[in-house]
């Protein structure tokens, strides 16, 4: 169960291998949480993270989880939910991609698209089922500034989150007086190995800094969340400049 | 039976979880509601005083049983009562002060119900002198989770497992309570201020004994030498002779006033250091440094804060965290400590209470021991308060102390069974009675009880 804070016992990472996703797991063990299932495809990786959060108390298992089979994701995530309730599931899968060669290359463009909207979708409606059944639980899901207005430099991504913000705000109404609260993180640029490579931008957080916000919006039941907070009234700026100003923009 | 799935919270408004609510008006509806509960279980729930997680069940059944609220049988002769468990105190009291009796033990709300008073084994502002609730229950009948219907008596296991169980023994239906006689409806009230919290313990250890209630509110955002600070008030029934002529007419009035209750949809924030530190301020000033014998009506002087209904909502949104913890005697430097921390971290918390305990009640689960007991109310938004209440846990479980069920909608459940020794028999007696678990609640799933 989640305390008066909001803070879980258990937790379900779908996408295990997230930087953003480890570092509020930490946080979150170092606090409630004593259960953690990480999804993820099978890799050495994942095992090691798990291995990690072992070492800080927690009990840990890994399940197999591809977020382009969405038809495994009944059967996969009804398995975790049948061993015990899960007071958070913190859907943290995601791809970049690679603006300039999926723009050539619409097949790898699509997998984009696959991975971080339609994935979603399937994984975060059988999640919010589960969670409805329960009666209880969050629902936190990663989106990204980049989802509040498309830019030249990344717009397939972009879109990508786009929908998917789109669609966990609407699954957050649908889900009202459940019992079950989805929150939506929109972190900004986040120094991680997805990113790495890329020239820094500015207002660049960290995932700690991602993890404790998560954890804050928690305790106040947030629905939105911005990463760092300023982000909120800077795209709120960005999304009204007109097109031309904003296409000319260095963002 | 009409079962509609809400958004069930404690009194602390924290940790919402859904559930169907279903309303027995009768004990053959109530048992069909146990028979028919679902893999998720249900729970009973009274009026929602609890301030944590108690009586919510998400994704099963929350029994409502203020549907159950006939008072069968009132002895005027001994002084007893029978009646269903979904009766109020307030409703005892309005029926029973006119004849001369009045409720053995009562919490700081008249907004509790009888099967709720005993599932937390509540104490009153008389514990020192009277014990909890449940010592004055002379038998209640008990619904178990396997549909029937028995009677308990006192000094069986299945009383002290139910008494402080939280409802999770079984759904209570009806209670004999033994009652107080009392002469008049007004109270008798001594006033004095502490000007510490050493002054104010050595007060209460001195003079407690010579009055039925007692209790301190204790200044938390005090600092330095004024650290615990406190207003005593501590009073008796006041007897027919002590009334003015024109008030002995009607002695026995109970005209209780309220005033509109708190708008929904209040912001969070209004309770904060500087509107606490303020009110505390006031509070203190305006006390007297010692006053006797001043008549004060009962709820008054035991349920001030019933007079604004919903008064929980002023803590906004994100709502309040109730702390109640207690420690032994001979452990006063630990709630000194705890004092200092709670001072130091600046807690807004208004009214928050200093009482010593009497004997400890049997029940297994029940909260009192003998010794201190401080309740707080703190707004959950406070940053830090996770973490700062986790750190006193540990300092009340290593002084052998405990925090209040009834009250908690946090802890961790690795201390619970250092608070409570007694859980091995209750999770024991759980186990053969209520094999599938039928009887569950989010706080029972929270501490694995």
């Amino acid at each position: 169960m989640q305390d008066a804070f909001g803070l879980p016992q258990s937790l379900l990472v779908l996408g295990g291998t997230s930087e953003i996703a480890l570092a509020t797991a930490r946080r979150l063990i170092a606090r409630r949480t004593r259960t953690v299932w990480l999804a993820g495809r099978p890799s050495a990786a994942l095992e090691s993270a798990a291995a990690e959060l072992r070492a800080l108390g927690a009990g840990v298992r890994t399940v197999a989880f591809d977020a382009l089979d969405p038809d495994s994701h009944e059967t996969v995530l009804g398995k975790v939910f049948a061993e015990g309730d899960i007071d958070l599931v913190l859907l943290a899968f995601g791809v970049l991609g690679d603006q300039a060669h999926d723009e050539r290359a619409p097949t790898a463009a699509v997998r984009v698209a696959q991975t971080n909207y339609t994935g979603a979708v399937s994984a975060g409606l059988v999640s919010a089922r589960a969670l409805q059944t329960q009666g209880h639980g969050a629902l936190v899901v990663l989106s990204s500034v980049a989802g509040e207005r498309a830019r030249r430099a990344n717009f397939i991504y972009g879109s990508s989150k786009a929908g998917l913000d789109a669609f966990a705000q609407g699954l957050g109404d649908a889900l009202q007086g459940t019992g079950v609260h989805v929150m939506v993180v929109r972190p900004g640029f986040v120094r991680t190995r997805m990113t790495a490579g890329l020239p820094k931008a500015p207002l660049a957080t960290t995932p700690e800094e991602v993890a404790a916000a998560v954890e804050l919006g928690l305790r106040r039941r947030s629905e939105v969340v911005w990463v760092p907070g300023v982000l909120r009234v800077v795209m709120a700026a960005l999304r009204h400049a007109p097109r031309g100003v904003f296409r000319r923009l260095p963002v | 039976m009409p079962a509609e799935t809400v958004s069930v919270t404690g009194w602390g408004r924290t940790a919402p979880s859904a559930a169907r609510l279903i309303r027995p008006r009768t004990y053959e509806e109530a048992v069909a509601a146990v028979r028919d509960c679902g893999v998720r279980g249900g729970i009973p729930r009274g009026l929602g005083r609890a301030y944590g997680d108690a009586a919510q069940n998400a994704g099963g059944a929350v029994w409502d049983m203020t549907g159950l609220d006939r008072i069968h049988v009132v002895d005027v002769a001994d002084g007893t009562v029978l009646c269903d468990a979904g009766v109020s105190l307030h409703r005892l009291m309005e029926v029973l002060l006119p004849l001369g009796w009045f409720v053995p033990v009562t919490p700081g709300t008249r907004y509790v119900t009888v099967g709720g008073a005993i599932g937390a084994d509540i104490h009153g502002k008389n514990h020192h002198v009277g014990g909890s609730f449940a010592r004055h229950v002379l038998s209640f009948e008990l619904l178990t989770a396997d549909g029937t219907i028995r009677t308990v008596a006192p000094g069986t296991p299945l009383f002290d497992a139910t008494a402080g169980g939280m409802g999770l023994t079984g759904v209570i239906l009806t209670a004999t309570v033994r009652l107080q006689p009392v002469e008049t409806s007004l109270m008798a009230v001594d006033t004095e201020r502490a000007t510490d919290l050493d002054d104010l313990m050595a007060r209460l250890t001195a003079t407690d004994h010579r009055h039925r209630y007692s209790v301190a509110w204790i200044d938390l955002l005090a600092r330095g030498a004024a650290t615990g600070r406190a207003v005593l008030t501590r009073g008796d029934h006041a007897p027919l002779d002590a009334l003015p002529a024109r008030a002995r007419s009607a002695p026995l009035a109970f005209r209780p006033s309220r005033l509109p209750p708190a708008p929904a949809g209040l912001p969070g924030g209004l309770l904060n250091r500087a509107t606490v530190g303020l009110f505390n301020e006031l509070w203190y000033r305006r006390a007297p440094r010692a006053r006797t014998g001043e008549l004060q009506p009962l709820p008054a002087f035991f349920h001030p804060l019933d007079g604004v209904p919903h008064w929980n909502r002023v803590y906004g949104r994100s709502g309040l965290v109730q702390y109640q913890f207690v420690v032994g005697h001979g452990h006063e430097d630990t709630l000194r400590r705890i004092v200092d921390r709670i001072s130091a971290h600046r807690c807004p918390s208004f009214l928050a209470v200093l009482k010593r305990f009497g004997e400890a009640d049997p029940g297994w689960l029940s909260f009192p021991r003998p010794g201190w007991t401080l309740a707080l109310d703190i707004p959950a938004a406070l940053p830090g308060l996770g973490a700062l209440l986790d750190a006193l846990d540990e300092e009340v479980a290593a002084a052998g102390g405990r925090v209040y069920l009834a009250k908690d909608s946090r802890l961790r459940p690795e201390l619970l069974t250092a608070m409570y020794p007694r859980l091995a028999d209750f999770r024991a007696l759980r186990a053969e009675l209520d094999p599938r678990g039928a009887l569950v609640s989010d706080l029972a799933r929270r501490l694995a009880l």
